[in-house]
Order: structure tokens, then C-alpha cells, then sequence
């Protein structure tokens, strides 16, 4: 499959670690002489910003939170002048002020840049029809791709959201190849398919770009199936840029992140602590090249690991996994950090589908215990109480395995777990502080 | 092919290059434009050891070149067009080109050499072949600014470190002189580290640039972006100078 930006995104990695330490210092240098915040967050922590010799010193600069963000709306972060600033967009944040970004014209051309970069990655080319069903506004998603899908000179139907119906006759009589959507609709799609009687696999769709939500496996294999597609995945997030952040290449390992325009670290997402390769923790990013909204040490809040092993594509870019949930998700019990996404993930992987279940957190004397209840149903219902210990005894032995906790497993009759807005898989923590 | 990691430079107490980091590819020409007294000149004083660094790296084809003295720095392929030409002006433009090439003048196979050498800086400015018995002080500016590109070319350089070759010179000299670095990179594969001015002719003729302000690199992107970026535009290309007074 092509690479859409050789020079960089193949770059060996002593030279990007040059380029990564030129282009730091610059940022630092600039963000401290255009943006308040920045300065007055090295005068309070007692750093010089020309003093950045090493990229590993980026350790000792403090975080810029979602917070931050906030108290600076709208236009505090911003690194130059209003007039230089051509595109305004907001984040997804569902909280009542979201956060406002801003781009200049260069960093138009380098969003644009990354987008195609990681489209080509997914198997986009110049004879691709790309579909883009996100909503054309504030959000970052539709702009992205349509200008990522232009550079590489694909065809753009910016059809936006809404309407399945008509959107599924485009897909038909436009010959869309290319779908650009939330995983969520991809399926509402495939859905509203089957009702009208459209046979998916009629259609010249090949390939998917998803965004704005998770795509977890199942999710990636269900719309596999269902619409006869390759499903890939990407990551990305206004704060930072919008989509092009980090994308996922043909084997499929990972997401690689463009780290000549972004520096990822995975830190402790309750000491802060940076650490080491491998490890799962919260993904930090400071980006490189950005001139309207430079952003140094940002929390993403989402929760994943790097891989630093070259990957088989021939790109030198780290590569990062799959999002793990969100670290404001996750639970200390006795000590370990645990993240419900891992638990949903088991359950998942060994009922075949999402079951209905709830994870309970409780304090005995001075010990934390869990407690997992699935509701009995189709494919977990047994007759014999043999049959039913082995099964919960199994799980619970994957759980440990994974998350390195023992936990409890339980099987409740239907209907009897919490459900929030008709989701189950909720934690409820019943210890007292 | 250059490599800089963290230069600081200082006159005396003056902390003139804070830091500094950059690269120069093969075949790549880079400018470094900022206002007077960023620290442009020094950067190229630091590479050749005129003002050596007083801790730092700098890597030329993978060696470390930080600990050599200038002779030792244009042995390895690094030579500067100081700025003001600093030609030797009682001597004739042929004595001067000679004298680009001392390093290899000891050598009796190596005079031929030399010999071809002058030649093809005369054909890339035949105005010195004209001049070669002249005395370079009574040259034109445009003419002792291509005498000093070719003076610095004598030491055939994989590296030129150029400092305001435009400067003083008349538009259609400037021309001149940009065409010539355009084609030294494109006959010769020669890599230049510019420091100039007029910002908008070095960004033109260079692949990437570098801001510097006080001593410190404020911005690194490619030509096309540096010219395009509004801070740029202001602070060096002259434009939208009305809106500064308003601010």
C-alpha cells in the first residue's frame, strides 16, 4: 500500500529525533512569547524555555488540561492574533462551553497534509469516491477528511449527517468507494440496508474511515461483515488538530502517529509520571509544527500504550494502540489500576456478544473487592450447575489474567443489572473514601 | 548532512546562540532569517570555529566538527562567504581565487586541479575572466560578491555558509547571485546555509528556513510556509505595515 509523505513519515528515527528536538524548542520559544498562559506556566514553574536541550526535558514541563482550555475560552490559547487565524472550530465537548481552536492558513496545509497521510495509510487513493457523513460545523471530523480526501485528489460527496435513507442512494448511484463515518452509523447504515433490501455487498464500498467514537474490534468486525468493507481505524482530537493525529497502516497494529508534527508520551494518569514503552497510561501530545494553537504536554484523557517496534509498512512512526477507555474511567482496587473497557473486552471476547453485566466495588473491612454480575440469556443460561461454575469460573481465571485482580462472577436473571440510558457495563463503587 | 544539538555561543558575557538546534540536508538549501543581532552571523561563525561554541554539538557527515579550528573545518567540505566579501583587495582576482584553494596549493599534481577549478568559476561568473589580472579592490560590489563565492568555491565545499550575499547589490546582481547558488545546488549537489536579509529572496531559492529572535529559534518550516506565515510577512517581508502602527 503507498505512503503518502515518504520523507517524513519514513524518516529514520535519529533524524526525526532531530527534526522533533529543532521543532520543540521553536514551539516552546513561541508559545512562550505569543500565548500568556504558557508563559506564566513556565514563570510558575521555574523553567526557561530556551533551556530545552533534550526531548526527554519535556518531562519537566507541567500538563495543559481540558481545564485550561476552559478558563482560557475562547480565544485565550491562541498563539497569534485573530486576523492571522482563518477556521475557527470547536470541540465535541458535550459539557455546556466547549473548547475553541483556531488554524492558520499553514496549519490548514499541514492538517490537510496529515489527513492524506493517514487516508492513504487506510487504502484511499485518486480513484476512491469519498462518502463523508459527519456533520460539516463546528466539529473538526468532516473538514479533515474532505480536505485530506482532496489533496490525495479523490472524489468528495460531502453529504453530511442525517438522512440514512437518501445517503444509502448516494451511496448507490454515486458509487461511493470510500465511507467516512462514526462506526455507530456505519452500522445504523447497514441496518436501514437490510430493511430496504439493499444488498450491501451490491455497492462499490471498500473501504471505511471511522471516527468520533471508539471503534472496538467487535464493532470493526461486525461492520466488516455486514458491509463487505475494510474498517480502519484512526485517532485524533480537535484539542490537538481533528483527525490526522495518528492512523492505522494496511497490518493493521496499531495506529501510527505522525510524530514529526506530534511528540506522544504515556504518562501515570495519577502521578503524572511519564512511562516506559510499553506501559498503558494516558496518551499525552505535544504538537510540533502547530502556529495558531500550539499545544505542549495536553492530557487527551484517552488511554493506551505505545509500540516502538518498527512496523512492517516501512513507516518509522511509534505506533499506538487501540484507545483503552478514558483515564477520568479508571478505578484503583487494592492498588491496581483497572479500566472497565478491559473487563467489557473479556466478557465480549467470551460471549461472542456484549452481555448485559455491572461491575461492583466494595470494601471488605480494609480490602477492596469486585464483584462482576451477567445477566443469564441466550448463551449463558445453563441447566446444569456444573456446566454454569465452570463457565463463571472460567472468566473470572481470564480476568485475573488480564487485569491481574481476582474478581467475583456472578450470574444474575435478566433485567436485574443497572442500566443507564439502556447501557449496561456500569461501575458502581460502594466503598467510602 | 549538518547536524547542530544545542549550541550556545557567547561574547564575553553576551549569551549571543541560546540553544540552538538545526540541520542542513544534502542537497538542501536552508535560510535563517531574523532581525539584526538574532544571531544569524554567529550561527555561521560557530560552524567555522571563527566564534567557536562554548558547549554544544555540531555533526558534519556523521563527525563531530564542534572541537576543529576553522582550517580543520574547511578540510572537511565547509566553507563561508563571510559577510562584507572580505576579499584581499591589493591582490588580483586570480590571486584571490587562488587563494581559496591554499589548502591544496602544497601539492604539485594538485596545481592542475586547481588550474580546472579556477576555470569553472569562471564560467559560472564570466565577468571574473574578464577581471582575472584586475585588482579585486577595484571591483564592482556585485563583482567582488561572485569573487568571494568563487574564492570560497576554490576549497570545493559540500557546505557553503553564505552571509548576506545580497547585500548592497543591485536587483538584477542579486538575480545574478541567487542563480548561481540555485545552480551550484543542482550541478554540484552543494548544500547552503544562507543568512540574509532580504528574506524574501532567500525564501525563494531556499527548501526550508529557520526564525531566529534573540539568540533562539522561534519558528522551522519549509520556504513556502515561512512565506506565507503572517509573522514572517511582518516582521521581515515589510508587509502589512501599516497594521503594526495600529496595534
Amino acid at each position: 500500500m503507498k505512503i503518502w509523505d515518504t520523507k517524513y513519515e519514513c524518516m529514520p528515527r535519529e533524524e526525526l529525533e532531530q527534526l522533533q528536538l529543532e521543532r520543540l524548542q521553536a514551539t516552546l520559544n513561541r508559545a512562550y512569547k505569543n500565548v500568556a498562559f504558557y508563559r506564566k506556566m513556565f514563570h510558575d514553574s521555574n523553567i526557561i524555555p530556551e533551556d530545552m536541550r533534550e526531548l526527554s526535558g519535556l518531562a519537566r514541563i507541567p500538563f495543559t488540561t481540558k481545564e485550561d482550555l476552559r478558563l482560557n475560552y475562547p480565544y485565550g490559547m491562541f498563539a497569534v492574533p485573530l486576523r492571522e487565524v482563518v477556521r475557527v472550530h470547536s470541540s465535541s465537548g458535550t459539557t455546556e462551553k466547549s473548547v475553541v481552536v483556531g488554524y492558520t492558513k499553514n496549519d490548514i496545509k499541514a492538517w490537510t497534509n496529515l489527513v492524506a497521510r493517514v487516508m492513504t495509510a487506510a487504502g484511499v487513493t485518486r480513484d476512491d469516491m469519498v462518502q463523508i457523513t459527519f456533520s460539516y460545523g463546528l466539529y473538526t471530523g468532516a473538514f479533515g477528511f474532505h480536505y485530506g480526501a482532496e489533496a490525495i485528489g479523490a472524489s468528495v460527496i460531502p453529504t453530511g449527517t442525517g438522512n440514512t435513507d437518501k445517503q444509502i442512494m448516494i451511496m448507490q448511484d454515486y458509487k461511493t468507494t470510500a465511507l467516512v463515518s462514526t462506526p455507530t452509523y456505519a452500522v445504523t447504515l447497514s441496518d436501514r440496508m437490510e430493511k430496504l433490501n439493499v444488498n450491501p455487498k451490491g455497492l462499490s464500498l471498500r473501504v471505511g474511515l471511522f471516527g468520533g467514537e471508539p471503534l472496538s474490534e467487535t464493532m470493526r468486525k461486525e461492520i466488516e461483515d455486514r458491509l463487505g468493507i475494510a474498517a480502519t481505524d484512526n485517532y485524533g482530537l480537535s484539542e490537538i488538530i481533528g483527525p490526522g493525529v495518528a492512523g492505522e497502516c494496511e497490518h493493521r497494529c496499531g495506529m501510527h502517529i505522525f510524530e514529526d508534527a506530534f511528540i506522544p508520551e504515556i504518562i501515570d494518569p495519577l502521578t503524572g509520571v511519564p512511562l516506559p514503552p510499553g506501559s498503558v497510561g494516558e496518551l499525552v501530545l505535544t504538537t510540533l509544527t502547530k502556529e495558531a494553537f500550539p499545544m505542549i504536554r495536553y492530557r487527551t484523557g484517552d488511554l493506551t500504550s505505545l509500540e516502538f517496534a518498527p512496523c512492517k509498512c516501512g513507516r518509522t512512526m511509534v505506533r499506538m494502540n487501540k484507545t483503552m477507555g478514558r483515564s477520568d474511567d479508571m478505578l484503583i482496587i487494592k492498588g491496581v489500576n483497572v479500566f472497565p473497557s478491559q473487563i467489557r473486552t473479556v466478557l465480549t471476547a467470551i460471549v461472542g456478544t456484549e452481555p448485559h453485566y455491572e461491575i461492583v466495588i466494595d470494601r471488605r473491612g480494609a480490602k477492596d473487592c469486585m464483584e462482576i454480575h451477567i445477566e443469564a440469556a441466550e448463551g449463558i443460561f445453563f441447566d446444569e450447575m456444573k456446566m454454569q461454575k465452570a463457565f463463571l469460573e472460567m472468566v473470572e481465571k481470564k480476568i485475573r489474567s488480564v487485569i491481574g485482580l481476582s474478581a467475583t462472577v456472578k450470574l444474575v436473571a435478566p433485567n436485574t443489572v443497572t442500566r443507564k440510558e439502556g447501557k449496561s457495563g456500569l461501575v458502581i463503587d460502594r466503598r467510602t473514601m | 548532512m549538518l547536524k547542530i544539538k544545542n549550541i550556545n555561543t557567547y561574547y564575553g558575557k553576551l549569551h549571543a546562540l541560546k540553544n540552538i538546534s538545526l540541520h542542513v540536508g544534502a542537497g538542501e538549501i536552508v535560510a535563517l532569517i531574523g532581525a539584526n543581532g538574532a544571531g544569524k552571523t554567529t550561527i555561521l561563525n560557530t560552524i567555522s570555529a571563527v566564534t567557536p561554541p562554548s558547549n554544544g554539538e555540531i555533526h558534519f557527515e556523521g563527525n563531530a566538527i564542534h572541537n576543529l579550528s576553522s582550517d580543520g573545518i574547511v578540510r572537511r567540505g565547509i566553507s563561508q562567504v563571510p559577510e562584507g566579501r572580505q576579499i584581499f583587495k591589493p591582490f588580483s582576482v586570480e590571486d584571490n581565487l587562488e587563494l581559496g584553494a591554499y589548502l591544496r596549493y602544497r601539492s604539485r599534481e594538485k596545481r592542475r586541479e586547481i588550474q580546472q577549478d579556477k576555470e569553472t568559476v569562471y564560467a559560472l561568473f564570466p565577468q571574473l575572466l574578464e577581471r582575472r589580472k584586475q585588482l579585486a579592490g577595484t571591483l564592482s560590489g556585485g563583482e567582488q560578491q561572485m569573487l568571494a563565492i568563487g574564492r570560497a568555491l576554490m576549497a570545493k565545499p559540500k557546505l557553503l555558509l553564505l552571509d548576506e550575499p545580497a547585500m548592497g547589490l543591485a536587483p538584477i546582481l542579486v538575480q545574478e547571485i541567487f542563480r548561481v547558488i540555485e545552480e551550484l545546488r543542482s550541478r554540484r549537489g552543494t548544500s547552503v546555509l544562507l543568512v540574509e536579509q532580504n528574506a524574501r529572496v532567500a525564501l525563494k531559492v531556499a527548501d526550508r528556513g529557520y526564525v531566529l529572535e534573540t539568540g533562539k529559534v522561534i519558528l522551522e518550516e519549509t520556504a513556502s510556509e515561512l512565506l506565507a506565515n503572517k509573522d514572517v510577512q511582518r516582521a521581515y517581508l515589510g508587509k502589512d505595515k501599516k497594521e503594526i502602527w495600529e496595534r
